[in-house]
């Protein structure tokens, strides 16, 4: 081994190009295709696109939509999610684990369902609605709309705000707490000076996180939004419009999309800078018992919210059993949904299993080949390789299932329509977290563990295979658990992509729903939930410390 | 067995040079030390020679064979790193067995290799466990014989006992001098902590700035040291101005003394180190250089006593504690030098003037 920071062509050089071409082919080539039908015409080179969006209303208030729905779910859910993370690290709380668990079950189901589940509800006639109406002749506002985006992304994304700042406030040496303490600073104040600025980076990161499902997620406006149009629905419809398919205004929404979404990424990243410190906490924090009035509100507040986080999940499975005539439910129980439920499923529950798989193998193997460049291998080529891998990120998923759907329905590469393609596209989207994870894993691993294998005459690629990877697989296997939980539970991209054979439960959850087939949608969204489930406890198994990475 | 020769070596980071054009010699079967502060360069020096860091120039040979270019997995070398660096997630026997398994030997010599080490060490009962449940000390054993069984040309230690408490150190520290000189292998050993150094090496090489202030033997380092970096850097010092006038030492205060050494020494001002146990106490009024015992510390065997001597800097001596210890502080006194014992160093404290 020479210089490890200089490129040179052994296996891990060939590694790396063999990555950079993926990258090259799967996304920088499809996303390039797309700028390109943005700003090409039939004419040559035009701006048409862009300034038909930007002219017309009906285009232009979609951007303001998606940014004050998205905007005000951010804020709601650090609103409700810091406190809910400070209330578990601060108080011994009966039932924390329960509640951690419905929290995480909560943040890992599909968002459409939480939309579809809240409607069936408050909606217009819903069980909720029907009951303050009838009974109080209170009515209640309007779900649909902004209103109901917003309630159904605040339940959705606290979660993610809440493992997010569960995981740093860990790292929080209580030493820090009582230093504080002792020189007078306690409760509201010393969270505010003390805590809330060592957790800052964290809440930020959570908050670009839930900035960015919220902007891009297609499900749930589609369903609760009607009138209150997003980006993601008129770029859907304007891709797969029946009426008129115009791919060069729907690239151009696209490239506005990314655009976006990159502008939020770097200012989230420069504030995240500055403020960042790097702990390590040798005592973490002691949770002390809950007393008196203040200790009633926190119960109440931490049980209400998890309550209605987990209420959509609830109600659906509820109603998976009930008994229906036709679209609608009627009294009485039966599993006559479950049993309609085979009749329209066609293979999607077997592509829910098998394009996940062969997504999460190569994510896997992928995610720890390039974090082991992005680590130890630090070049020009592996810098790229890692930059690249970060871009799906920040790219909403209607947007990649445009990009890969428009730049391989041709020969040679005429992947559209096909599993393969639907794999793809899960492993260009999951791939970032799981190599942040991996990362993560390896810097924890001194590189002497390495070198001493090397001196005994071990060679490269076997020194990563039998000593490196073995010590990184406890957190390999839950990283990859959670990716398999977060791709069977994808609708956006699968949306684009599908086809009659590769229709996915997600899909075939939301048609269901859009068909007014209640019931069969219920049976089929307890299907994937029971699946989440089951995945999760089987990550809880493999989990040092539980700690969830997103 | 080997010896290792360094010509010329050269390391850079970027655009700092760390090591520029060093050259050592490494005997067959010696315990060879690399000791300096930190930053030194030691410790790259080191993974120069196990092949983990680059060589930017010079030539690095293993009897011999320039090994410049060989990969680390092919040079045939046994490794001990500061944090043991084992493998978590194997048995301790797998540990010691791994570099064997690597040359593909046949099953029955692994075993029976293993076993041999393992007793060597005295870890033969913690065989199958896995390492997190081993103290640092039993660690650094199993380090030790993974490192060892695959009979390695030269051992290579980086710190082996940082990591470990005083006492656990001392006990570590003759096991590697009894089994190194057991198994007779050529070893560099890398410290920072000159104590270490000086119980366990052969030879020693104080390093500074990337280049050997002084190579030698531990009595040779102390008692002549080729610098005054080295002077005070082995053992503690104190050091006092003077001047060299026709072979007579002149220091502060008008003590003159001469020595049969120093009559070839041209005249000049010189640095002069005399070590704690070097100055010799005597009544006040006596010839030598007058002093006020400022302090003593009582610490069994000996006592320490810090003197105000005239200078900036109050000078420490050490003597052999007496039944009644009439040096109390405040005691007027006169103190001497033995001669033939200190050291003259040129002005710019950069030759010891009594190394010729």
């Amino acid at each position: 081994m020479k210089d490890n920071n200089r490129f040179r062509l052994d296996t891990w050089g060939a590694i790396t190009l063999a990555v950079l071409g993926l990258y090259l082919l799967f996304m920088v080539y499809p996303l390039g295709n797309l700028i390109k039908m943005a700003f090409y015409g039939d004419n040559g080179f035009t701006l048409d696109n862009f300034v038909k969006f930007f002219s017309k209303q009906y285009y232009s208030s979609t951007l303001g939509n998606s940014f004050k729905v998205s905007l005000a779910a951010t804020i709601t859910s650090l609103l409700v999610g810091v406190p809910m993370a400070y209330f578990f690290a601060m108080y011994r709380i009966r039932g924390k684990g329960l509640l951690r668990i419905l929290i995480i079950i909560s943040s890992m189901s599909a968002p459409f369902v939480g939309a579809y589940a809240w409607i069936l509800l408050l909606g217009r006639n819903g069980v909720v609605t029907n009951f303050l109406q009838n009974l109080l002749g209170i009515s209640v506002p309007d779900i649909y709309g902004f209103n109901g985006m917003l309630l159904v992304f605040t339940t959705q994304l606290f979660s993610l705000i809440f493992l997010y700042v569960a995981g740093a406030l860990s790292k929080v040496d209580n030493s820090l707490l009582e230093a504080s303490e002792n020189m007078g600073c306690v409760g509201v104040r010393r969270f505010f000076t003390v805590v809330l600025p060592l957790i800052t980076p964290t809440v930020l990161a959570g908050a670009l996180l839930v900035f960015i499902r919220a902007l891009s997620d297609f499900g749930t406006p589609m369903l609760i939004g009607e009138g209150y149009r997003t980006f993601p629905v008129i770029l859907y419809t304007e891709f797969v419009g029946e009426v008129s398919q115009n791919k060069g205004f729907a690239s151009a929404i696209a490239v506005i999309a990314i655009i976006i979404t990159t502008v939020v990424f770097y200012a989230q990243n420069f504030v995240s800078k500055r403020k960042s410190f790097s702990m390590n906490s040798l005592h973490p924090i002691e949770p002390k018992p809950l007393r008196g009035v203040k200790g009633i509100l926190v119960y109440v507040f931490c049980y209400v919210v998890v309550g209605i986080a987990i209420l959509p999940q609830v109600y659906v499975l509820y109603t998976s059993f009930k008994k229906t005539s036709g679209t609608i439910y009627v009294d009485g129980y039966s599993l006559d949904s479950y049993i309609n439920m085979f009749t329209r499923l066609g293979s999607s529950i077997q592509n829910t299993l098998i394009i996940p798989v062969v997504a999460l193998v190569a994510v896997v193997l992928l995610a720890v080949l390039i974090a082991y460049l992005s680590v130890r291998r630090r070049n020009a080529l592996t810098s790229t390789v890692d930059v690249l891998s970060m871009v799906p990120y920040i790219i909403p998923g209607t947007v990649v299932g445009i990009a890969l759907v428009t730049s391989f329905n041709h020969k040679p590469l005429a992947f559209t329509g096909t599993m393969f393609i639907m794999a793809m596209a899960l492993v260009i989207r999951r791939l970032p977290y799981t190599i942040r994870s991996s990362v993560a894993i390896l810097q924890q691993i001194p590189i002497t563990i390495e070198e001493a294998a090397l001196s005994l005459g071990s060679p490269k690629m076997k020194t990563f295979f039998q000593i490196t990877v073995p010590m990184m697989s406890s957190g390999i296997i839950s990283g990859a658990i959670l990716s398999w939980v977060t791709m069977i539970s994808e609708l956006s991209t699968a949306m684009i992509l599908y086809t009659g054979r590769t229709q996915t439960l997600t899909v075939a959850i939301y048609t269901q729903i859009i068909r007014g087939n209640y019931g069969i949608a219920a049976a089929m969204a307890s299907v994937l939930t029971v699946i989440t489930v089951i995945s999760l406890l089987v990550f809880n198994r493999f989990s040092k410390n539980g700690e969830i990475t997103m | 067995m080997s010896q290792i020769t360094i010509k010329n070596a050269v390391k850079r980071y970027g655009s700092t040079t760390v090591i520029s054009g060093l050259s050592l010699d490494i005997r067959d079967g010696e315990l060879f030390t690399l000791l300096g502060p930190s930053g030194c360069g030691k410790t790259t020096l080191l993974r120069m020679i196990a092949g983990f860091n680059s060589i930017e120039g010079g030539d690095f040979y293993f009897n011999g064979e320039r090994i410049n270019d060989k990969e680390p997995n092919k040079r045939n070398i046994g490794m001990v790193f500061q944090n043991y660096a084992i493998f978590p997630h194997l048995t301790v026997r797998e540990n010691v067995a791994f570099g064997l398994k690597n040359r593909k030997l046949d099953r029955a010599t692994i075993a029976r290799e293993t076993d041999r080490f393992l007793d060597m060490m005295q870890i033969r009962q913690y065989a199958d466990r896995l390492p997190e449940n081993l103290s640092g000390g039993q660690q650094q054993r199993v380090a030790l014989a993974r490192a060892l069984v695959i009979r390695p040309d030269v051992l290579l230690m980086d710190e082996p006992l940082s990591n470990l408490d005083a006492k656990l150190r001392l006990e570590m520290r003759q096991a590697i001098r009894d089994i190194q000189k057991e198994v007779g292998i050529t070893t560099v050993y890398v410290t920072h902590d000159q104590e270490e150094a000086m119980s366990i090496s052969d030879t020693i090489a104080v390093m500074r700035d990337g280049a050997i202030q002084h190579l030698g033997t531990p009595r040779d380092l102390y008692q002549r040291p080729g610098n005054l970096f080295v002077a005070t850097f082995i053992g503690r010092t104190n050091i006092l101005p003077g001047e060299l006038r026709g072979g007579a030492l002149v220091l502060p205060s008008g003590y003159a003394v001469e020595a049969p050494d120093w009559q070839d020494i041209p005249d000049q001002k010189v640095q002069v180190s005399v070590r704690p146990e070097e100055f010799v106490i005597g009544p006040a009024g006596a010839a030598g250089i007058p002093g006020t015992v400022v302090d003593s510390v009582y610490l069994g065997l000996n006592t320490h006593y810090i003197v105000d001597i005239g200078l900036e800097q109050k000078a420490e001596l050490i003597r052999e504690s007496t039944i009644d210890d009439e040096v109390v502080p405040g005691s007027q006194i006169s103190l001497t030098v033995k001669r033939e014992k200190i050291n003259l160093f040129d002005q710019q404290g950069e030759h010891n003037l009594l190394r010729g």
